[in-house]
Parts: structure tokens; C-alpha cells; sequence
């Protein structure tokens, strides 16, 4: 069943597309109102080929050619704030950039769509993928997803917009996709017809709020002026975050509503969590993004070997579903968690310190160890993956985390 | 002014009130009190006050508007005769 209650399962078309073209595809069909955005790579071939629909005329869409993603995410607000659908795209540095209205974006409850192409943020320069941009915007008030595949790049580049648009979440979001592994990789890409997406997607959906005029629509309107973004100080301000972390409560509940409504026209399921052989499980791990597809690979030649191995693929990141991923957790008895980032001085990495806090009050939790790979770009492969696995063996084993984090492929380790 | 809980408040921010209802004046720690036996209807303190709180009226003598008055205490200081005094709250 779809938005409007008719049932379909639409027909599809396959195509040969890379994750940044199956970003930009799927915006094509979207047809948002404004798109505002720079290149950077590994995000650029999506705004090049988005200006090449805008160019031949199969979108709508005002493009506005910004000088610095500063501008594209303050373009981004004012859009939104008018009541348009506003997409960009970033990565990196370009990320860094827009950073202060990364924060306003999602103050102000703006439904922006962006994709971010993970890759390691300067310096020294690299272009290539890790998630220290993304997890640097963990506490922006973005919601994240990490897409594992060219695939799910697609299907999440159109459902997002439903899930910041929800009325009870109202919140920009960030379509993650690692950079070159599948920004640049080309895949099959099952995809819709234009007109299956416009049903799913609708028209952008608006809050009441009440302004100093009285109650209207939430978007910037002459005839219902209302005041976004005033100076909001001690006595406020505090009072406004809380309706962030509500909005982020309501995003947990609602974000899999949607899932199961593009499961219902796409034939595609996703969930927050996704486990992979977890049931009689001895040693698991969990990550994020393109490196989840190498770890089921391995965990089916550990399985072959009698090592009973299991994974878990984290795809939401924000709002962090901690019910859920202790669901599939379950009773493993060691949980390694492989991340692409380093906090300098930290305890451990992001996810890892996400899934500490979740476990801390528990009596019965997992015996757990970051493991760190893959930054700028470095390949991620099954062997690094297996030596994970042996690592949580012997941990399994003696009973003991010998050390918090460790990282796996850099030299002298 | 007792204010809205958060429940209460309209979201993402948006001002449900006029600035004109927005009243500041509870921020400041001292406020003017003018001596009017004293005054000599100059209106300095009228020019000098940044925020516009020390109003003119009709009879010719000003008065702080303690809805917006900061307490800043640049009236005190300017006034020629010395007839305002900053008092604490």
C-alpha cells in the first residue's frame, strides 16, 4: 500500500548507477524545489549531474550555483524556511564549512535532505573515505543514515525526505554514503518510475505553529509573518533543545514507518539494525556503512570454518537506536565494534562510546572492543576483518578486553 | 512574567510574542530613580539612554521604562545635576 492506499509493487528499472549518481537520480525523480550546492569531492559527480537535469529541463528545480557550502546550507535554510523542498550534497571539508548552519538547520526543524560522502576530513588533504566527517556532525541535530550500497543510496535518497518531513519529526537529514567505495562505484541499481516516486513522496508537509500573529503554517509566508531564528537567550534557549531531543525520540519511532512504507513499494526493507547470523552467535561485529557488506562476507567463510561469527549493520546512526541494537545483540558474548574514526583523546571512538553508554546500567552486556580501520581511504579488507574476529576468539577465550580500542592496517601497530 | 514550559512553546523557535511583549527589563540588577525636585528637564538621560528606556512626558520630565531599562546606570552618570540615582532591585 502507498501514501494514497493504493497497492502497488511499482515496476522497476535496473540501471548501472554509482552511489553519486543514484543520489542524483533519485533527487531527479524527487524534484525538490531548490537545490543549492558546491562540489567537493567525492560528492561532485552529484551535483553534476544534477545540474545536467536542471540543463536539459527534467526537473523543476531552481538550482542555485553557490560560491562555498557555507552559502549551500544558508541557501538550504532560507529555501526550506520558505516552504520549498531544499536538497545539497557535501562531504568533508565541505561539511566543515557549513558547519555553524548545519546547527541552524536543524534548530529551526528545516526538512533539508543532504548527502554526505564520507571522507577524511583535512589535514593533511585526502579525498578518500572514513566517517570522521560524519561522526564530527553526530551532535548537530541531523538525523543519519549510513547506506551500506549503490542500492540502498537510492531507495534512502527518496525516503529521507518523508522521514525529516514527518510532522512529529521535522528534522534535516544526512544521507551517508562512503566516498569512492560507493560514491564512485558503479552498481545495479533497481529503480522506480518517476511517478511511483512523486506518490511516495507527496507534497512537503507543514506544521502549525503559533506566531506572534497567531497560528499558522511553519514557513515564511507575507500574508502570516512569523519570526524564525530570533535571539534566544537563557531564558528560552534551553527550553528549544529539549524540543530538538524530543524530535529525535518521535524520529525513533516514526523513521521505520516509512521504511515499511517504501518496503511496501519497493519491494526494499531496511531497518535501524540489521543482524546477520546473530542467533547462536560467539562473536559479532558491528559498523557502519560500505565495510558491513565485507564483514557478512567474511563471517560466511568464518561460518564455513565452524567459527560461529555474526554481524550487525548499524544504519542509523542518529537518532541512536539503542533498544534496537541490543536486540540484536542478544547474548553474544563478545560484540566488536569497527569504526572508520578516531576521537583524539577520547576512550574510544564515537559508535563505540554510543554503544558503552547503552550497555553501561546492564548486568548482562557483552565484553566489548573498538576496533579502528580504514581511515583515509585505507582499504578495509576480509583478512583486517578476520583478524577482528580471531582478536574477540581470544578475548571470548580469556574472558578479558586486554585494551579498549585498537586500531587494524596501520604500520607499526 | 512567568513563561512557557517547553511542551508550551510553538516549534522551531518561532516567536509567539511581539518584541514589543518581550520584556527585558528584568535583566538588569540596579534601575534609575529620578529625583524630580532636582531635575532640570534637560533630557539628557532621554539621549543617552542605548535602549530608548527613559521616556519624555508631557510635563516636560522623563521617567524610566523599567519594562526595558537594563539598569546600565548611563543616565546616573551623564545627568548634570546628578538627580537619578541607580538603585538595586
Amino acid at each position: 500500500m502507498h501514501r494514497d492506499g493504493e497497492k502497488i509493487m511499482a515496476k522497476q528499472k535496473l540501471m548501472g548507477l554509482n552511489g553519486d549518481e543514484a543520489v542524483a537520480y533519485a533527487t531527479k525523480q524527487v524534484n525538490p524545489d531548490v537545490v543549492a550546492a558546491y562540489p567537493i569531492t567525492p560528492q561532485t559527480i552529484i551535483v553534476e549531474r544534477f545540474s545536467e537535469y536542471v540543463a536539459n529541463g527534467e526537473v523543476d528545480t531552481e538550482f542555485v550555483a553557490v560560491e562555498s557550502e557555507h552559502s549551500a546550507m544558508s541557501t538550504s535554510v532560507g529555501a526550506s524556511a520558505a516552504g520549498a523542498r531544499a536538497f545539497t550534497a557535501t562531504a568533508a571539508n565541505g561539511l566543515a564549512l557549513m558547519w555553524e548552519i548545519v546547527y541552524i538547520a536543524s534548530s529551526l526543524r528545516l526538512p533539508i535532505v543532504m548527502a554526505l560522502a564520507n571522507r577524511a576530513l583535512s589535514g593533511p588533504i585526502n579525498i578518500h573515505n572514513d566517517h570522521s566527517d560524519g561522526m564530527g556532525a553526530r551532535d548537530s541535530g541531523w538525523i543519519q543514515i549510513y547506506c551500506e550500497n549503490a542500492q540502498e543510496v537510492y531507495d534512502t535518497s527518496i525516503a529521507a525526505w518523508r522521514m525529516a518531513e514527518h510532522l512529529k519529526v521535522q528534522l534535516p537529514i544526512m544521507v551517508c554514503l562512503d566516498g569512492f567505495t560507493l560514491s564512485h562505484t558503479m552498481e545495479n541499481v533497481m529503480t522506480l518510475d518517476d511517478e511511483t516516486v512523486h506518490k511516495f513522496v507527496g507534497e512537503r508537509p507543514f506544521i502549525k505553529v503559533e506566531g506572534h500573529l497567531g497560528e499558522g503554517e511553519f514557513r515564511l509566508n507575507p500574508e502570516m509573518p512569523l519570526t524564525m531564528g530570533p535571539l534566544d537567550l537563557q531564558d528560552f534557549y534551553f527550553e528549544h533543545k529539549i524540543h530538538q531531543v524530543e524530535a529525535m525520540e518521535e524520529a525513533l519511532k516514526y523513521i521505520t514507518d516509512i521504511d515499511k512504507e517504501w518496503a511496501e513499494v519497493s519491494g526494499r526493507k531496511y531497518d535501524y539494525v540489521e543482524p546477520y547470523m546473530m542467533e547462536d552467535a560467539e562473536v559479532a561485529l558491528i559498523g557502519m556503512g560500505s565495510m558491513v557488506g565485507t564483514i557478512r562476507y567474511v563471517v560466511d567463510e568464518l561460518r564455513e570454518e565452524g567459527i560461529k561469527a555474526g554481524m550487525i549493520k548499524l544504519r542509523l546512526f542518529r537518532p541512536f537506536p539503542s533498544e534496537a541494537i541490543k536486540k540484536a545483540v542478544g547474548k553474544v558474548p563478545v560484540l566488536g565494534v569497527m569504526e572508520k574514526c578516531l576521537s583524539f583523546g577520547a576512550p574510544a571512538s564515537p559508535l563505540m562510546e554510543e554503544l558503552m553508554t547503552t550497555y553501561y546500567h546492564d548486568k548482562e552486556k557483552p565484553m566489548m572492543k573498538n576496533y579502528v580501520v580504514g581511515l583515509g581511504g585505507r582499504d578495509v579488507s576480509p583478512d583486517m576483518i578476520k583478524q577482528a574476529y580471531k582478536d574477540m576468539l581470544k578475548i571470548k577465550k580469556t574472558g578479558k578486553v586486554d585494551k579498549l580500542l585498537t586500531t587494524i592496517g596501520v604500520r607499526g601497530e | 512574567m512567568s513563561k512557557r514550559t517547553w511542551q508550551e512553546l510553538p516549534k522551531g523557535a518561532v516567536s509567539y510574542k511581539s518584541s514589543m511583549d518581550y520584556k527585558t527589563g528584568d535583566w538588569g540588577v540596579e534601575a534609575p530613580k529620578i529625583d524630580h525636585s532636582k531635575c532640570t528637564k534637560c533630557t539628557l538621560c532621554h539621549f543617552f539612554c542605548p535602549e530608548g528606556a527613559i521616556l519624555m512626558r508631557e510635563d516636560g520630565y522623563t521617567e524610566p521604562d523599567l519594562d526595558y531599562c537594563k539598569g546600565c546606570g548611563i543616565c546616573a552618570k551623564e545627568c548634570p545635576v546628578k538627580c537619578i540615582e541607580m538603585v538595586r532591585k
